[in-house]
């Protein structure tokens, strides 16, 4: 499977105003393929963030390469096409929303693509309907909860049909019900529409639902696999001040004090099904 | 406390005048402020009261929105009177006070000043009310897309329109909330005189606008990450239509101001 | 100083067509010293109800009475000397930063309170140590030239100084990575050992009230749905879940693992507790 993106050695520079100069990223290479669901987890300022604007091209690497679909992010004649292919959703619902109506802040991006009227107007419905916010399409954003703001902007973000979808921290400022929602809505793009989704979080039931989990730490990808894999390293992952689900611990603190119990575990069924088989 | 702000609100409806084309509804206002201030007798107001009589009846606008939207000025109004009434030369004299006349003509100065007041104000209240702010600002923008041959940004003014309408009531929601923050800690917003209180303002002032610069920079990579890149070909979704009932509404707003313009002239 | 709040009702915008019921019929007394969890989603009415204990709002009906002084007319000094005694740390309290400096910042509070500079100093010092931010390194920095999670901590501060009684917290982990958010805990953990203030933390964290609470309160639409200790909330986990709160992931293993026969208490959350409980059970077996 071709790349869809990819990240060669790529290192991020900056001057803070303390005039200190600040890497942010110290030569990170990997890949995402089409249809992956990657998480990308790490405490603040391990350059997740980062990571995630250089997708879409907000920020251009220091050295190194970006290539998203082929089209490096430098090339500044295609920047259009990357930001149309990798669309961005951030972490305050609030900040995202220009616009007075649930349906025309979806189509503004469609609108900022030159689209014939009349198909943003399907693609607005359509979107809605993805998300779940279609009856909501007339409403104005101030009275929305935070989970159903944030689904407006992940619907803004289809209806320039992407195929890459960033999301940078999307939960973090979302109570249980709103993180369930956005999650869900996520997994349900990728699994059916085929979305490809790199997932920003330093929430680690949510990191289980990806298929793959990138960790990074200091601007370095420090562990790399799938969530079972990367979760059964316990102690590193504690070393860093990151949390692993709790069944997760709660069974390596078992394995320690001697019961036999295998690696990998990530949910509290599995751990019971462990226990008592 | 600063949720209550009506003035100028919008009060939706599925009246025949809330479905004006917004320009029509903008240009038809004009016309109408233009008119009132054509009027030359109490003929002319007369023309002018049963237009926008019939007009707020069609809207479905409660008076008291209409009334509500007049109480702000009441003080502007009374002043007006009292400054026409005294100041004006006449003849007949009605009564005296601490040296300033009070004559007949300036009771009928008076008179006509406030409501030439007040029409003005119904007038634009009822334009406000019928239509909603992204309706005007859309209207707006059309009718002053033809200046941007000669430069006039009117796709910049009307996206910054559109934008602060839509902050409107998320940054009033959180000056209310560092209000209470900082009344959390002793802050007093409502004891001393005007410069303590100005000085008492700071604590609010400085949080709500490093808040606001925040936002429009997270915005500004929100937009530009949806492509955003200024006006030039972008589409629309909704776009205006002019129907039947648009054309009917400015022909009969101009009947009016021939009546008035007439009746002033020939009366 | 105790709480006591006594059928409080709370209703926005009686008299217009966006009226709403925030809070109906809640009642409850807190007493010194307490570490209380007011856990509930969005909308339950936790942060109207968090408003009324230190006068920010006032009842529609009901009352709450605090050190005995009923709220409801308390007006001017009064009420501020209330605010001075009850101290409401907001969600992201550091968006409500002004000042030049930390330490003019975090003055803020008992230079309202009319205190002497050497009383000042005093307070800003103590305050800061509270939350472990260096006094001579931080002081005269700009507090939007420091991370988030130190900006948080300067917020925290601030409402400290004013030296309460009794400390709210309105999700104070919010937005914070897990190592931020632990560092905050067990700050306010210490501060509640350490100088028996009231806490009341609000959240929608079970796992983050669990460990901590003395007692819980639950709130479900704008009343009180469950109130007691962390073991008495917990064993109601499908009131819980049906309120979409859920229990700790560690309450949920010994539950199923107790559905599937093993003998093992309900009150079970946390990880070391449960590990020892659980080997105990199994470990002679050497394998489940």
């Amino acid at each position: 499977m071709e790349s869809l993106i990819e990240f060669q050695n790529v290192f991020f520079e900056y001057v803070n105003h303390a005039a200190e100069r600040i890497i942010a990223l110290d030569g990170i290479s990997f890949n995402i393929s089409q249809g992956e669901f990657v998480a990308v987890i790490g405490h603040n300022g391990s350059g997740k963030s980062t990571l995630a604007k250089l997708i879409n091209a907000l920020l251009k690497p220091s050295e190194g390469v970006v290539r998203v679909k082929g089209i490096d992010t430098q090339d500044s004649s295609r920047l259009w096409d990357i930001r149309r292919t990798a669309g961005m959703v951030f972490q305050n619902p609030d900040n995202q929303m220009v616009s007075t109506m649930v349906e025309e802040d979806v189509a503004f991006g469609p609108e900022n693509l030159g689209v014939e009227p009349k198909v943003i107007r399907l693609r607005v419905n359509q979107a809605l309907e993805t998300v779940g916010m279609r009856d909501y399409a007339r409403h104005a954003p101030h009275f929305l909860s935070g989970g159903q703001k944030q689904r407006v902007a992940i619907a803004g973000i289809l209806a320039m049909k992407p195929e890459i979808i960033v999301l940078d921290e999307p939960t973090a400022m979302l109570d249980p019900i709103g993180r369930q929602e956005v999650l869900s809505t996520i997994k349900r793009l990728n699994k059916e529409e085929k979305i490809t989704v790199v997932y920003i979080t330093h929430f680690m039931e949510e990191a289980v639902e990806a298929d793959r989990v990138l960790v990074m730490e200091n601007g370095k990808i420090v562990i790399e696999g799938t969530p079972r894999q990367v979760f059964s390293k316990v102690d590193e992952l504690k070393n860093m001040s990151l949390d692993v689900p709790q069944a997760t611990e709660l069974a390596h603190e078992l394995r320690i004090a001697g019961l036999n119990i295998p690696q990998g575990i990530l949910t509290a069924e599995e751990l019971a099904g462990v226990l008592c088989p | 406390m600063l949720k209550d702000i009506t003035l100028g609100q919008y009060f939706p409806g599925e009246s025949q005048i809330h479905k004006l084309d917004p320009r029509y509804k903008i240009i038809i206002t004009f016309l109408f402020v233009a008119a009132v201030f054509s009027v030359r007798n109490y003929a002319g107001y007369v023309f002018a009261f049963v237009y926008i009589a019939i007009a707020s009846v069609l809207s479905g606008v409660s008076v008291k929105y209409l009334a509500g939207n007049l109480k702000p000025l009441y003080f502007i109004i009374v002043l007006t009177f009292i400054i026409n009434s005294f100041f004006t030369r006449g003849e007949t004299v009605i009564f005296t006070l601490w040296g300033l006349v009070f004559t007949r003509e300036g009771l009928d100065q008076g008179i006509f000043m406030i409501l030439r007041i007040v029409f003005l104000v119904l007038g634009t209240s009822l334009l406000t009310l019928t239509t909603s702010p992204i309706s005007l600002t859309d209207g707006m923008e059309h009718l002053l897309r033809p200046l941007k041959r000669l430069g006039f940004p009117a796709h910049e003014i009307s996206m910054m329109t559109t934008i602060a309408l839509r902050f409107i009531p998320t940054l009033i929601e959180e000056t209310d909330k560092i209000m209470k923050a900082q009344m959390a800690r002793g802050a007093d917003f409502e004891s001393g005189n005007i410069f303590v209180r100005a000085k008492a303002l700071v604590p609010l002032l400085v949080p709500l606008f490093i808040s606001a610069f925040r936002r429009a920079d997270e915005l500004a990579m929100a937009m530009e990450s949806r492509c955003y890149r200024g006006g030039d070909q972008r589409t629309r979704m909704n776009s205006l239509k002019a129907h039947k009932r648009d054309v009917i509404a400015i022909l009969i707003t101009i009947l009016m101001m021939v009546l008035v313009f007439a009746v002033g002239r020939y009366f | 100083m105790p709480i006591t709040v006594e059928s409080l009702a709370h209703i926005y915008m009686p008299d217009s067509p966006f009226k709403s019921v925030a809070l109906n019929d809640v009642s409850f007394n807190i007493d010194d010293g307490e570490y209380i969890g007011l856990i509930g989603h969005t909308g339950s009415g936790k942060s109207t109800l968090i408003q009324h204990l230190n006068g920010l709002l006032k009842p529609s009906s009901g009352r709450v009475v605090i050190d005995g002084i009923d709220l409801a007319n308390t007006k001017g000094q009064a009420l501020k000397d209330v605010r001075r005694n009850v101290g409401l740390v907001f969600q992201y309290p550091e968006h409500q930063l002004f000042e030049e400096t930390v330490y003019r910042d975090i003055s803020f509070g008992p230079k309202n309170y009319g205190l002497s500079q050497s009383e000042i100093d005093e307070r800003v010092a103590k305050a800061m140590a509270l939350v472990g931010l260096d006094f001579d390194k931080y002081k005269d920095r700009s507090p939007f030239e420091i991370s988030g999670g130190q900006r948080r901590r300067v917020a925290i501060a601030g409402v400290l100084a004013i030296n309460p009684k009794v400390l709210i917290l309105d999700e104070p982990t919010a937005g914070l990575d897990p190592k931020g958010k632990n560092e905050i805990l067990t700050q306010i953990s210490e501060l509640h050992k350490n100088s028996n203030i009231t806490i009341i933390l609000v959240s929608h964290n079970m796992d983050e009230i669990a460990r901590l609470a003395d007692r819980i309160i639950v709130m479900d639409k704008g009343t009180i749905a469950l109130i007691g200790t962390p073991a008495q909330i917990y064993a109601e986990a499908d009131k819980l879940e049906h309120m979409g709160l859920g229990i700790p992931q560690i309450t949920k293993v010994v539950n199923l693992l107790r559905q599937k026969g093993l003998k093992l208490p309900q009150d079970v959350y946390t990880i070391q507790s449960a590990r020892d409980l659980i080997f105990e059970l199994l470990g002679g077996r050497g394998n489940a």
